[in-house]
């Protein structure tokens, strides 16, 4: 066998070619700047955000427990920011969790296929349309509807209810869609040996299926969650502006993307205290939307249900 | 055995109580819990449909509608030798424009641009902004002009007197050639679009390569090993970072590091209406950052779903890696490769918040003309407006809501037609 080996024509051998070099390591390069996009993203905000904390305005302790965000005054406490976050999020959760899971069941437990091929795609929709057209939406519709039916005393022009509702209807496609993928790759003989128990449709949907595909909905809502943590312009047109720490929905107040949208949009001086505050609320946002992400994966990974 | 036993034997489902009543009216009435939760679930359908159509009835209802309108002076006032103000030549709109403005104000206006450089156009609306000052007085949504067009006439001829009532659709070619103003009934979209288009083809030509090497690599040549790995991973967190959060990035890099490169001073070309860095060059290459990871997983999919016949084909016949890669892989990855990317690029066609921090001048009435440029784009002029009171600028904000969905939807379009066009069936 070796002899052959050696027999091989110099001219057949493989050989070292520098084009094909040169190619894959650009190509490596390609691959290598996501990382590098990432360290840019650790490093600015980390940059400017160490610069913040070390103002003599600032305390570490004083910005996660403070409840007053005025700048004006060298307050930093983060947590009126944080809590029209969780308010507008926790809202549109509760408006896309129980709508997106009904669609979803309907969608793969009820539709007809030709049905499913209409309905899927056009709810998809829309989770195409640019979010800045959700927050005219939230102003223009949802508020005059929402002080239509409380009393234009009870809902202020700005709140945060308007702003988490259309943030449901936002993610809700995005829910819906995803967990619809979940229950559709439960494998069919499951919901034929429950029916052959002599279970009915939706006792079958809803003790088997869904318990089955009940990683691939957790994931669908954890990113629904980090999309809704991280959205800004519906809550940028809509929530407010003015950082105000209340748990009354409908009143205005401005959450974290919010804010940094506000303060950027003027003219920031680069020496101001304002422009490194933006950067210490990015890298909160970054580090919650991360972690979601990250658990997000490990939900995957783990508890994928594998059938045969 | 009762069929609750059932339960025992699949160790995925815990022993419970699951369909343990078997009697003939129980049956029935799980029959009627089962139509019941059905028609719910039915209805939640239902519900996303009715956001849907609320959304696009609220922007068409938005968009058209009667206005009432007041003029300083009333245009048929200014017609010369009996020809109508729209019709006269430049010369004789010239000297209307003179014969009712201050002399102060015409030397300035003749300073900023002379009137012989200036259009026909250009002086007519001039006329228009600077002696007829219409004003808009109200506005009234397209479903109250069709049915309750009676109560309008009657407030108006109860309250303006002067006021003339005009049915108008915000949407008309007008908006898209016009330049921003800040008078509702001139203003358009031209620069707007201008930007939008600008600041896409900078990300394209960033964002494409990038991400297509990207995926060739992570597809083609990387092995499973720490570092591949690693890369993977962090991809599909960078796709899940708010777009914000890249819009932070954008500003603290191209803006303000790369401020020298994004003003394009290092090429000596010192735009004066150029601030500080922000300019289109930082937007396209945030929003470039911002689409790279959408690109790669599009792509990534696309090559992953050629087959692997195909290349061991290739190399069979002793093709090195990147003929294979170049002559096989690409050729019938490459449909899928532009729908995956222009899905993501239509993502950014329509991002605002990023655009918003790097720096978009809210008010430009000139279009870009180099990379170097000052810019607005579309989601950014209907931000603006919608963040203005007055009810006629959330008007011109549906009407250009209308524009971007249009644009939008072409571009999807064209995805589709490039799926449907180039994509190969495998047997």
């Amino acid at each position: 066998m070796q002899r052959q080996f050696e027999q091989i024509p110099s001219a057949l051998q493989k050989r070292w070619r520098i084009n094909e070099a040169v190619l894959q390591s650009i190509l490596v390069l390609c691959g290598l700047f996501s990382i590098f996009t990432t360290v840019l993203i650790v490093f600015e905000l980390g940059k400017e955000s160490m610069l913040f904390f070390r103002s003599e305005d600032v305390s570490l302790i004083e910005f996660f427990t403070g409840t007053r965000w005025q700048p004006q005054i060298a307050e930093f406490g983060i947590l009126p920011l944080v809590n029209a976050t969780l308010m507008t999020t926790i809202i549109a959760v509760l408006i896309a969790l129980p709508l997106g899971m009904g669609v979803a069941i309907y969608l793969s437990e009820y539709a007809s296929e030709r049905a499913r091929k209409i309905i899927k795609p056009a709810l998809e929709l829309l989770a195409g349309i640019p979010t800045v057209v959700y927050g005219y939406f939230a102003l223009t519709f949802m508020t005059p509807f929402l002080r239509s039916i409380f009393g234009q005393g009870v809902v202020e022009i700005y709140n945060t209810a308007s702003a988490g509702i259309v943030m449901g209807i936002l993610i809700l496609p995005l829910i819906s869609s995803m967990s619809e993928d979940a229950l559709n790759a439960v494998p069919r003989s499951l919901r034929e040996a429950a029916y052959g128990l002599g279970a009915t449709r939706l006792e079958t949907a809803l003790q088997v299926v869904v318990p089955a595909a009940l990683s691939g909905i957790a994931a669908a809502v954890i990113v629904g969650l980090s999309r809704a943590i991280g959205e800004t312009m519906i809550v940028a047109i809509a929530a407010g502006a003015g950082p105000n720490f209340t748990l009354n929905p409908f009143k205005a107040a401005e959450t974290m993307t919010g804010h940094i949208v506000r303060i950027s949009g003027g003219d920031l001086s680069y020496a101001s205290i304002d422009y490194n505050s933006i950067f210490a609320i990015g890298l909160l946002l970054f580090f919650l939307t991360l972690s979601l992400n990250l658990i997000n994966q490990r939900i995957v990974r783990r508890f994928r249900e594998v059938y045969e | 055995m009762r069929l609750s036993q059932v339960g025992h034997t699949r160790p995925g489902i815990p022993p419970r109580q699951l369909f343990a009543q078997d009697k003939p009216r129980d049956l029935h009435r799980r029959y009627q819990v089962g139509y019941l939760w059905q028609v719910i679930f039915l209805a939640s359908t239902i519900a996303g449909f009715i956001a849907l159509s609320a959304l696009l009835y609220n922007i068409i209802n938005q968009s058209f509608g009667y206005v009432a309108i007041q003029n300083e002076v009333e245009p048929g006032s200014l017609a010369a030798d009996g020809i109508a103000l729209v019709d006269l030549p430049k010369e004789t709109l010239v000297e209307v424009l003179q014969q009712n403005i201050s002399a102060g104000l015409f030397r300035r206006l003749e300073r900023d641009q002379p009137f012989n450089q200036r259009s026909r156009e250009d002086v007519y609306v001039l006329i228009i902004e600077r002696v007829v000052k219409p004003r808009i007085v109200k506005t009234w949504t397209l479903v109250d002009s069709i049915f309750h067009r009676r109560e309008i006439l009657a407030e108006l001829a109860e309250k303006q007197l002067g006021a003339r009532l005009q049915f108008r659709s915000w949407l008309h070619p007008r908006l898209l050639t016009s330049p921003q103003s800040s008078i509702p009934l001139q203003a358009g979209v031209r620069t707007a679009i201008l930007g939008s288009l600008w600041t896409i083809a900078i990300t394209v030509l960033f964002a494409f390569p990038l991400g297509v090497g990207a995926a060739i690599y992570l597809e083609e040549y990387a092995t499973d090993n720490l570092i591949n790995r690693l890369i993977q991973t962090n991809i599909s967190n960078l796709a899940g970072v708010p777009s914000i959060i890249y819009g932070i990035l954008g500003l603290a890099v191209f803006v303000r590091t790369l401020e020298p490169i994004m003003s394009g001073t290092f090429l000596g070309l010192s735009d004066p209406t150029s601030a500080n860095g922000r300019t289109i060059l930082s937007a396209g290459l945030t929003l470039g950052l911002l689409v790279l990871p959408l690109i790669i997983i599009n792509s990534q999919e696309a090559i992953r779903a050629v087959p692997q016949t195909l290349r061991q084909a290739s190399y069979g016949l002793g093709a090195t890696r990147w003929q294979t890669v170049w002559y096989h892989v690409l050729p019938n990855a490459i449909p899928g490769i532009l729908t995956g990317s222009i899905l993501s690029i239509s993502r950014a066609f329509g991002e605002t918040a990023p655009m918003v921090v790097v720096g978009a001048s809210t008010f430009i009435t000139f279009d870009p003309t180099t990379p170097f440029s000052k810019f607005t784009t579309l989601p950014i002029q209907i931000y603006q407006w919608t963040s203005r009171p007055q009810a006629e600028f959330r008007n011109l904000a549906a009407a250009t809501i209308i524009v971007l969905l249009i644009l939008l939807l072409s571009l999807n379009a064209w995805a589709i037609f490039f799926r449907n066009r180039f994509s190969r069936k495998f047997v």
